[in-house]
């Protein structure tokens, strides 16, 4: 008990402490102003205090940047995107604080409670604080001790680039070069924020390790940059975002994810994504553009992607698997809901280039509404990559007659011994299925919740269990309205 | 990377100088297609590898040949394949040979060039904007005009397309319109051939009517000369309870390729597009499907097989798109390929776009080497390595073959499959 009281009062100093420092220091300086420009870029390195390399190589990102279009290949369309006309830089932590959930949206509460999201996390979600700082300060700072004792580091990237500088500057941009797209290119030369995780070799990440506990990443950032590096015969499993609405204000989000396998190493990186998907009329919402992708350089190692995109209103996003190492294994999970206006363009692409490298594509879109759901991806069978082997599953669900679901796979072999294999079936809920259902108690509602539930459940099941209670839930409450 | 092919400006300059000369050339509707087409080709100019539809094939070699036209007459005439259908119209060098083909009397069946005021509206009516067939309008010589009434049994039909030794490279783009009345039927066998080592380029560009309740078999047979190109667009709409089936091979040619699109416009319109590749050394085969359903309760079916043998490369690409309206639309498409040597590439690309709801269309893929188990298991038989690899190659065609029912179209695709791996392998 009285440990207990110790720790809050510890931890609610420290907080009022932090608060005032970071408000008299910031106070000029929140906000850079609006606009890229080469001063912006080193505004934010200057912000950061960031060393010469990295300065440099985000101005030679942003040299780039400017001589690159946008790419227009994919099959979205909204209005063009003035990069002038936004914040590169902003503090987080200068919002107004909601002081009780009475003065949260109604709807959003109602969403949290769809979720089964307890109390305490309903406030910490919507920055409500003493409880969250106290919960979570205790929880991370547990965490913190268990991860150092076995080396582990696991911090932000700012925190990562003044004290593993050598980490950083080794593998950032080592996966996902500066010019490898748009986006990529756009996030190199301004990415505030990110996770930094370091596994040593032959260290199993004795938990599951989440932007969620991280105190650092209050907000999540529009320009995030996450890298990942598992040594030799290390593993970790990676959870990003959380299932409960997100409400951010940035309109567009370019974020890139490297990951680094070593021989025998492993990497399990779930994403639940359900940023505000623009509202029934397809009315503001999220531009969601990201980079990710996984280099499995070692021999054995694996990467395996999971991710249930339900939110923004754009979704235009392949993580990937670079197949280097002899046997490695590239695994890729999607479920994609788009639901009202909403526009999907997702997939992956599976590289082979090691010898006997293996990987596994599962994908269930879901559309309803007036919305557009997109599977795109590459698997690519370089001459080396003998007895390579790929099995691809893309299947998508249609409901109600004005969306649609589309599958773009481009199959690229050059290796005799390969064997590719690809199925895609497009359906929609059949009738006697819900009426089956339905004359056992089932509303409408429950019944097409069961049903898509049933069409996800080889990629729910990759997820972690919590995860995969919530993405559940999470899916049937997307799909709200959808039918009847 | 330069913009536009050297060959696009070529193809233009020959416009220029022959307008006057090509058929329909003072006639003022063709004359007006021809210059639209012109305008478009001008535009697009020989497809390039950064648009999407050409990623995988590269008409560079097309562009750098220098491609004229067929102006002389051919003193000699080929070498003729034996006639199998009861009638058949013989191209050489895209032009009609009216004295080494036969023709039924009984309904409208010719040169496009001497009937091509009876043409009107029915050239250029299924024509897409795209590059190769804006090319092949600018520059038709020739082609065969077919217009079989309603509920007409038109029976077999053989075209046969014949390349010249003529010692320069030569380009035709024949034009083939077909229309296929209501509740009319016709087998149509194509063959086109040319001299072993000649650089030509054969264009056509088939526009095809299908009408209600109407019935067009065609069977395509591919055994250019192995330095030869070919690329074919087939445009196909089919009515109401219509039915259009494509079934292609493409064995000969130094680069191919087949495209094929099917509009299915009405009820219960149904089309099955098969076709098998084989390629070896030094050749590149492209099959390039579009199915459109754009009616509710259609149905199509694909099956294609690609076999690569030496330095080759395949590639299928095939798109189903099925549109609000087409309810209860049942779409399938299979394209399997097999590799038998380690230099071979295969690039596939299926793609599904669905807008309506009520279906049920499917795809799969899949490439591979022969099994090792199952020529293990011949060889354990008794038979020879090469003679049990041949077995299997054969095997896998199967699916796609199957589909030819008509018995002169079968006996003109096993004379061109059968010993095929014997030759590539020796």
């Amino acid at each position: 008990m009285a440990a207990v009281a110790e720790t809050l009062e510890t931890v609610q100093a420290a907080n009022d402490g932090g608060y005032k420092w970071g408000f008299e220091t910031d106070i000029a300086m929140e906000f850079a102003p609006k606009g890229l420009s080469e001063d912006i870029v080193r505004f934010i390195s200057a912000k950061k205090n960031e060393p010469d390399w990295l300065l440099e190589w985000r101005l030679k990102a942003y040299a780039h940047w400017l001589k690159m279009e946008e790419p227009e290949w994919a099959a979205v369309s909204y209005p063009k995107i003035d990069y002038q006309d936004a914040y590169y830089y902003a503090a987080p932590s200068n919002k107004v604080v909601p002081k009780s959930l009475d003065e949260v949206d109604p709807e959003l509460l109602r969403t949290y409670e769809k979720l089964g999201i307890p109390v305490q996390e309903q406030q910490r979600l919507q920055g409500i604080a003493v409880d969250m700082v106290f919960d979570s300060v205790s929880v991370a700072t547990t965490f913190k001790d268990r991860l150092a004792k076995e080396g582990i580091i696991f911090c932000s990237i700012s925190e990562a680039v003044q004290e593993h500088p050598e980490l950083v500057r080794q593998y950032l941009g080592s996966v996902v070069p500066q010019g490898d797209n748009y986006f990529a290119c756009l996030n190199s030369a301004v990415f505030t924020d990110g996770s930094f995780v370091y596994i040593p070799k032959g260290v199993r990440c004795p938990m599951e390790l989440s932007t969620y506990f991280r105190i650092n990443a209050k907000s999540t950032g529009q320009f995030e940059r996450t890298l990942i590096i598992a040594e030799a015969g290390s593993y970790v499993s990676y959870l990003e975002g959380c299932t409960a609405p997100m409400r951010d204000e940035n309109q567009m989000h370019a974020a890139v994810v490297e990951l680094v396998a070593m021989d025998d190493a492993s990497i399990k990186y779930s994403t639940v994504q359900n940023w505000y998907p623009g509202d029934s009329e397809g009315k503001g919402g999220i531009y969601n553009f990201v980079t990710k992708r996984g280099a499995c350089r070692g021999a054995r190692s694996k990467i395996s992607w999971t991710q249930v995109e339900t939110g923004s209103a754009i979704t235009w996003k392949y993580p990937s698997c670079m197949l280097l190492g002899d046997d490695s294994v590239g695994e890729f999970y999607s479920v994609a809901v788009t639901n009202n206006h909403q526009q999907a363009d997702t997939g992956t692409k599976m590289w082979h280039v090691g010898r006997n490298t293996r990987s596994t594509i599962v994908s269930k879109g879901i559309s309803a509404g007036q919305a557009q759901n997109t599977y795109r991806g590459l698997v690519k069978i370089s001459p080396k990559a003998v007895g390579a082997r790929n099995f691809t599953q893309c299947d998508s669900l249609l409901i109600g007659d004005k969306c649609g679901a589309h599958t773009v796979p481009y199959i690229e072999n050059r290796c005799a011994t390969a064997k590719v294999e690809h199925e895609a079936t497009t359906s929609r809920i059949a009738e006697d299925q819900l009426f089956y259902c339905r004359s056992r108690g089932l509303t409408q509602e429950e019944a097409v919740g069961l049903i898509v539930n049933g069409f996800c459940r080889e990629v729910l099941k990759e997820l972690p269990m919590e995860f995969a209670v919530e993405a559940q839930k999470l899916l049937a409450i997307s799909l709200e309205g959808s039918v009847g | 990377m330069s913009a536009q092919p050297s060959g696009t400006q070529a193809f233009l300059a020959r416009f220029e100088g022959l307008r006057e000369h090509l058929p329909g050339g003072r006639t003022p509707w063709v004359a007006q297609l021809r210059a639209e087409a012109a305008e478009l080709f001008g535009a697009a100019g020989l497809p390039g590898r950064r648009i999407e539809a050409w990623r995988y094939t590269d008409l560079a070699p097309i562009a750098q040949a220098g491609f004229s036209e067929a102006l002389t007459l051919v003193r000699e005439t080929p070498a003729l394949p034996p006639m199998r259908a009861p009638y058949r119209a013989v191209f050489v060098d895209g032009r009609f040979a009216e004295n080494l083909s036969l023709l039924p009397g009984s309904y409208r069946c010719g040169s496009l060039a001497a009937g091509l005021d009876g043409a009107q509206g029915l050239l250029g009516a299924l024509a897409e904007k795209l590059p190769l067939v804006a090319l092949n309008t600018m520059l038709f010589e020739d082609g065969l005009l077919l217009d079989l009434p309603a509920d007409t049994d038109g029976g077999v039909l053989e075209l046969v397309s014949l390349a010249s030794h003529t010692g320069r490279p030569i380009a035709f783009h024949p034009r083939h319109l077909i229309r296929i009345g209501d509740g009319a039927s016709l087998t149509l066998i194509e063959t086109s051939t040319g001299p072993a080592g000649a650089a030509y380029l054969h264009n056509p560009v088939f526009e095809i009517a299908v009408g209600a309740g109407a019935t067009l078999s065609h069977v395509r047979i591919q055994r250019e000369g192995r330095a030869g190109f070919q690329l074919s667009t087939v445009q196909a709409a089919v009515q109401a309870g219509g039915t259009y089936d494509n079934f292609t091979l493409n064995a000969g040619a130094r680069l191919v390729r087949n495209e094929i699109h099917a509009a299915l416009l009405g009820p219960k319109a149904t089309c099955h597009m098969n076709g098998a590749q084989l390629a070896g050394d030094g050749q590149h085969a492209d099959t390039t499907t579009f199915l459109d359903h754009a009616a509710p309760d259609c149905a199509s079916r694909q099956t294609y097989k690609t076999v690569l043998a030496g330095k080759s490369r395949g590639v299928f690409q095939g798109k189903i798109l099925v549109r609000q309206a087409a309810q209860r639309t049942d779409g399938y498409q299979m394209n399997q390929a097999l590799l038998l040597s380690e230099e071979a590439e295969i690039d596939a690309k299926p793609q599904l776009e669905i807008y309506a709801d009520d279906v049920k269309c499917s795809h799969g893929a899949t490439v591979g080497a022969l099994d090792e188990a199952q020529l293990f298991y011949l060889r354990a038989r008794g038979i020879p390595a090469e003679q049990a690899r041949a077995m299997l190659v054969q095997a896998f065609l199967v699916e796609a073959v199957e589909g030819v029912t008509n018995p002169i179209a079968q006996a003109a695709l096993a004379e061109a499959t059968e010993g095929w791996w014997e030759r590539e392998a020796a």
